[in-house]
C-alpha cells in the first residue's frame, strides 16, 4: 500500500500553490490533502496499493503490447506508438454519472432543436434568442444544407460532448462535437483490453458495459434511413486507410457488419446513391460519414475533393438517402454558438440547463473584448471553430511575443475567438515516470440518438494530460486515456445491461460480464502498418507487334489498377482530422520523400498527371 | 461484396502467383547461362527480358546480374519480384478489413524483407525464398478461408497469372533455339519433373514434356488445369446459367482458349510454340481485362471544376 502511492499527496499539495491563481483542481481519487478515498475509488484502491509499481508497469507494458498487435496505434513522428491507455481507470459514481448523461442528453435534444430551426425557420432568430448575424458568419454553416431533413428528423445521430470536473468536482461542458465525433472505438478496445490485461480490479465492482454501442448505432443509423424501406442498406464511409482514425472505421463496420466503403466506391445516378460491388450497383441507404462536410460532395463543396461522390447532396435533398451526421452540424459547434447553449436549452425545452458551461466571455461585446484584453495573462483564448485545442493559448503559460500577437489577432476579428477563465481541470492518478502523480483529465462521452430517445454511452473516453500541469489532453500533445467505469447504481445481480442480454444473463454477477460482454468485441486482427509505400501507377506496354526471331516481346505483365490520384488522396484523407480525439498523427505525419513514381503510364491517368514525387506518408 | 474489395483480392492472387513465377523462370534461366558456356549471355538475357514482357532500356551488353536487377529486386519496374511483392502487400492494405491476418502478415513480412540487391552465388537461394514465400502465403488462404466469393477472385486471380507465367516459362523454350531451356531444367523450375516422370515413365521427349505441361489435366500448373480452375471459379462467382450459350466475355475466352489447346494435336503446337504461348499471353490479359469491365466497374474520377466568380 505504500510504494505504489507513495509521493501523490504531497505532488498533489506542492502543485496546488503554483502559478495559477485559480484554486486547487478536484482530485478525483483522494479528497484534499487526506489519504481518505472517495467512495467511488473504495473498492478499487485496494486492488491497486496490493500491486507494487513495477507490477502495475508491466501490466502497462501488457497493455502496449496488445495494442500495438492489434493496430491500435498511432503515427508519432513517423513511427508507430501504440494508443496510450494508462492502467488506472476512472470510476465514476452511479449519482454523478446520471448527472452527466442526463445534461448530454439534454444538451443533444437541445441542439438537435437548434440544427432543425437553423436550417428551417430559424424561429429563435426570430425570437431574438441567438443573432442572425452569428449563425451565418459561422465557418461550418452550409447554405447548401438547409431543407435536408432525414426521415426521423434526426440532425445529430451521434455526439461527442466534452465534459469537464471544475474545483468543485461539479460537471461543465467545455464543448459540443456534433459534426463528426471520434474515439469512440478507443472506448471500447480500452475496456476489451482493460478486463484482459488487469482482470481483478473488475472483480468487486459493477462496472456498466460499453459493448452495446455498435448496436446502438446500428438501430439509430437503421431508423433513420429513408422512409419505405424495410432492411437499409448502411455503409460507413471513410477517407481511407491514411487517414488517422481509419482503425475506428474499420472497428465500427466490423462491429455493425456493414460495408466499410470510400468515396470512390459509391456513385450517384438518377437521385440515389449506389455502391459498386460485383453483383452490380447495390443501392445505399443511410452513409454514417467519416468524411468532412466540405469534401462529401465536389459539386457543393470542395471541387477539388476526391473523397466524397458527386450528387450525394443532391440524393439527400431528395430523401433518397440519410447523410448521417447531417450535413452543416457545425454550426452548433462553433465556440460561440456554445455561450448561448444554455439559453436555447430554456428556450426550446423549456428547461434549465443540467450542466452549465464553462463562463465564457463573448469578445464581441465591446466590454468583454476590453476586459479580457486586459486580463489576456490569465485567461484561455480559443478560435471559434477549432477543436479540441487547436490554435488554442492558455495565458498564464504563453510568452508577452505570443500574448502580444494574440491580442492582434483579436482585435482584427473579434467574432473567431472566444475566452475562458483558466478552469483546473480534475486530477486523476496516473503512472508517469515517478510512480502515480495527479494528472489533469477530461471526458467525452458519447451519445446516440435514434429518434425517440438520446441513448449516452455510459463512461466515454477519458483523456489525460501526461506532462506534469498540463492542461490539454490531446494524443498529439502528449496525452494519454484511462478506462471509464460507471458504476451500476442497483446492487443486485439481474441488472439490466440493456442490449446483449443473454450473455449478461450467463455470467450474472455484474463484474464478470463486463469482461465477458467485451471480449468479443473487437476482434483482434487488425495490424500495425509499417510504413506505406506510394502507391505505383505502372506502365502499361501497349502490346507489342509480333517482330521476327528472338527479340520480339511477349505481353508485357499488367498491373493491378493504383490509385491515379494517390498523392491528393492522401493528402485529403489525413487532412479528415475531424474532431477526433487526439488528432492523433496530425503533426506527427511528417511527409518523407518516397520512391519515384513511374506514372506516366498508369491505365486510368493518361499523359502523367503526377510526375512528381508523391509523398510517402506515415499510416494510420 | 465491394468491387474494391474483390478487385484488390484478385490483384493479390495475381500478385503473389507472378512473384512465384517470375522467381522459378529466371532460376531456370540463370542456371543454363552458368551451365552452358557457348551461350551468348548478351543474346539470352534480352530474350528473357522480352520473354516477361519488357525491354532492355540500354544498348550496353547484358548479364546476369542486369537481369537480376532488373527482373528480381528493381521495385520500380513493373515485371519484377519485388514490385509485385509490394504490390500484393499494397492490395492487401486496401482489403485490410477483409484480408485475414495471417495472410496480411506474410505479405507485409515478404515485403519487408525484400532485399535491394542479391549477390551472385545467392540468387538460389533467393528465388528459394521467394517461392517459399509465396507457398506460404497461399497456404494460409488455403488452409483457412471460407469458399466464398472473396477465396473465388482470388483464386480467378492466381489461375488466370499461372495460365500466363507457365505460358511464358514454355516461350523460353525456343527462345535460344538450340541452347534453350531443357525440357528437365523447365519441368524442373516448375516442381513437376517427378510428377511428369511417374506419368510418362520414360524419357523426357520435348513433345511428351510439351504436352504434360499444355495439357494435363491432372497437374495443377499445367496450361489446361489453369484454364479449367479460372473458369470454375467464374462459375463459382456466376452460376447463373443461361439457356444460349455463354453471354460472360470472360469465360468465352477462357472456354475458347481450353477447347483450342484441347483439340489440337500437340505437334501444331510445338511448330510455333513461342507463337501459340504468346497468343496465349494475349487471351490472359482479355480475360483479366474483361473480368474487371464486368466485375470492377470504375467510373472515371470526375473533376470538377469550382466557378470562379
Amino acid at each position: 500500500m505504500a510504494t505504489l502511492f507513495d509521493g501523490y499527496a504531497t505532488a498533489g499539495t506542492n502543485r496546488a500553490g503554483r502559478r495559477r491563481r485559480a484554486g486547487r483542481p478536484w482530485d478525483e481519487m483522494f479528497p484534499d490533502g487526506t489519504t481518505d478515498v472517495r467512495e467511488p475509488y473504495r473498492e478499487l484502491y485496494p486492488a491497486l496499493a496490493r500491486m507494487s509499481q513495477d507490477e502495475l508497469r508491466g501490466r502497462t507494458d501488457a497493455l502496449a503490447s496488445s495494442y500495438l498487435a492489434q493496430g491500435v496505434t498511432f503515427d508519432f513522428a513517423g513511427e508507430e506508438r501504440p494508443f496510450p491507455l494508462d492502467a488506472v481507470p476512472r470510476v465514476i459514481s452511479a449519482s454523478d454519472w446520471a448527472r452527466a448523461e442526463a445534461g448530454v442528453s439534454q444538451r443533444v435534444r437541445a441542439l438537435e432543436a437548434f440544427l432543425a430551426d437553423v436550417y428551417g425557420p430559424q424561429r429563435a432568430v426570430a425570437d431574438g434568442v441567438i443573432p442572425a448575424a452569428l449563425i451565418s458568419s459561422s465557418t461550418h454553416y452550409h447554405r447548401q444544407a438547409a431543407g435536408i431533413v432525414s426521415a426521423n428528423g434526426v440532425r445529430i445521430h451521434v455526439a461527442g460532448i466534452d465534459l469537464i470536473r471544475d474545483e468543485q468536482g461539479d460537471w461543465r461542458v467545455l464543448e459540443d462535437n456534433v459534426r463528426v465525433p471520434s474515439g469512440v472505438s478507443y472506448v471500447i478496445s480500452n475496456r476489451r483490453v482493460m478486463a484482459q490485461t488487469l482482470p481483478e480490479l473488475f472483480t468487486s465492482m459493477r462496472v456498466r458495459p460499453v459493448g452495446e454501442y455498435p448496436n446502438r448505432l446500428l438501430q439509430a443509423l437503421r431508423r433513420s434511413a429513408p422512409e419505405g424501406i424495410e432492411d437499409p442498406t448502411v455503409v460507413v464511409l471513410t477517407p481511407g486507410v491514411h487517414n488517422s482514425a481509419y482503425y475506428e472505421h474499420t472497428l465500427l463496420a466490423r462491429l455493425m457488419g456493414v460495408e466499410l466503403v470510400e468515396g470512390r466506391d459509391l456513385f450517384c445516378s438518377g437521385g440515389r446513391v449506389w455502391m459498386h460491388t460485383t453483383a452490380g450497383p447495390t443501392r445505399v441507404d443511410v452513409i454514417y460519414r467519416r468524411v468532412d462536410d466540405e469534401f462529401l460532395d465536389p459539386q457543393q463543396f470542395r471541387p477539388d475533393s476526391v473523397l466524397g461522390a458527386p450528387g450525394l447532396m443532391l440524393a439527400a435533398r431528395l430523401g433518397h438517402v440519410t447523410i448521417a451526421n447531417a450535413v452543416g452540424n457545425g454550426v452548433a459547434d462553433d465556440k460561440l454558438v456554445y455561450t448561448y447553449v444554455p439559453d436555447l436549452i430554456r428556450y426550446y425545452l423549456g428547461e434549465e440547463p443540467v450542466l452549465p458551461n464553462v463562463d465564457t466571455w463573448r469578445l464581441e461585446e465591446p466590454d468583454a473584448l476590453a476586459e479580457v484584453l486586459d486580463r489576456l495573462d490569465e485567461l484561455v483564448v480559443k478560435p471559434v471553430d477549432g477543436s479540441g485545442g487547436k490554435g488554442l493559448v492558455i495565458g498564464p503559460d504563453a510568452s508577452k511575443a505570443e500574448l502580444d500577437e494574440l491580442r492582434t489577432r483579436l482585435l482584427a476579428d473579434p467574432r473567431g475567438w472566444i475566452a475562458q477563465p483558466v478552469v483546473q481541470l480534475s486530477t486523476i492518478p496516473t503512472l508517469v515516470e515517478d510512480g502515480l502523480r495527479p494528472r489533469h483529465a477530461d471526458l467525452r462521452p458519447f451519445a446516440v440518438n435514434d429518434g425517440d430517445e438520446v441513448w449516452v454511452l455510459p463512461g466515454g473516453l477519458t483523456r489525460v494530460a501526461l506532462p506534469e500541469g498540463r492542461l490539454v489532453v490531446n494524443s498529439s500533445q502528449g496525452g494519454g486515456s484511462k478506462d471509464t467505469w460507471v458504476l451500476e447504481s442497483r446492487p443486485l445481480p439481474g441488472f439490466d445491461t440493456g442490449g446483449l442480454p443473454v450473455l449478461a444473463e450467463a455470467v450474472a454477477p455484474g463484474h464478470r460480464s463486463a469482461g465477458a460482454l467485451v471480449a468479443d468485441q473487437a476482434s483482434p486482427n487488425t495490424q500495425p502498418a509499417t510504413g506505406l509505400h506510394g502507391v505505383q501507377g505502372t506502365p502499361i506496354v501497349p502490346a507489342a507487334a509480333s517482330l521476327p526471331g528472338e527479340t520480339r516481346t511477349a505481353s508485357p505483365v499488367t498491373s493491378s489498377p493504383q490509385d491515379e490520384d494517390a498523392p491528393i488522396r492522401q493528402q485529403q484523407q489525413q487532412q479528415q482530422q475531424q474532431q477526433s480525439v487526439g488528432r492523433v498523427g496530425s503533426e506527427a505525419n511528417v511527409s518523407r520523400p518516397g520512391p519515384e513514381v513511374n506514372a506516366d503510364g498508369s491505365r486510368y491517368a493518361p499523359g502523367g498527371r503526377y510526375s512528381t514525387d508523391p509523398e510517402e506518408g506515415a499510416s494510420c | 461484396m465491394l468491387s474494391r474489395i474483390a478487385e484488390s483480392l484478385f490483384w493479390i492472387g495475381r500478385y503473389i502467383e507472378r512473384s512465384d513465377g517470375t522467381a522459378r523462370i529466371l532460376d531456370v534461366h540463370l542456371q543454363l547461362l552458368l551451365e552452358d558456356p557457348w551461350i551468348d549471355e548478351d543474346t539470352a538475357c534480352r530474350a528473357l527480358l522480352s520473354v516477361m514482357g519488357s525491354e532492355a532500356e540500354s544498348e550496353e551488353p547484358l548479364g546476369r546480374d542486369d537481369v537480376i536487377t532488373l527482373l528480381a529486386v528493381d521495385r520500380k519496374h513493373p515485371a519484377s519480384i519485388a514490385h509485385s511483392v509490394a504490390a500484393a502487400r499494397e492490395n492487401a492494405r486496401r482489403a485490410r478489413e477483409i484480408v485475414s491476418t495471417e495472410l496480411w502478415e506474410a505479405l507485409n513480412h515478404t515485403n519487408a524483407r525484400m532485399p535491394h540487391r542479391v549477390a551472385s552465388d545467392k540468387t538460389h537461394e533467393f528465388f528459394r525464398w521467394v517461392r517459399d514465400r509465396s507457398a506460404l502465403a497461399i497456404g494460409v488462404v488455403d488452409s483457412a478461408t471460407s469458399r466464398d466469393e472473396a477465396w473465388q477472385f482470388f483464386a480467378l486471380g492466381r489461375a488466370i497469372e499461372r495460365a500466363d507465367m507457365t505460358a511464358r516459362l514454355l516461350a523460353t523454350r525456343s527462345l535460344t533455339e538450340a541452347s534453350g531451356p531443357s525440357w528437365t531444367t523447365i519441368l524442373r523450375s516448375c516442381g513437376g519433373y517427378e510428377a511428369y516422370l511417374r506419368s510418362y515413365r520414360g524419357v523426357p521427349s520435348s513433345e511428351s514434356a510439351a504436352e504434360f505441361l499444355l495439357l494435363d489435366r491432372l497437374f495443377p500448373r499445367s496450361i489446361i488445369s489453369s484454364v479449367i480452375r479460372a473458369e470454375e471459379s467464374l462459375r463459382e462467382i456466376d452460376p447463373r446459367a443461361g439457356r444460349v450459350g455463354v453471354t460472360d466475355q470472360a469465360r468465352r475466352l477462357l472456354g475458347q482458349i481450353r477447347s483450342e489447346l484441347e483439340y489440337r494435336p500437340i505437334a501444331d503446337i510445338l511448330v510455333d510454340l513461342t507463337g501459340h504461348m504468346e497468343h496465349l499471353q494475349g487471351v490472359t490479359s482479355a480475360t483479366s481485362e474483361a473480368i474487371r469491365a464486368r466485375y470492377f466497374p470504375t467510373s472515371v474520377v470526375p473533376v470538377w471544376i469550382g466557378e470562379v466568380s
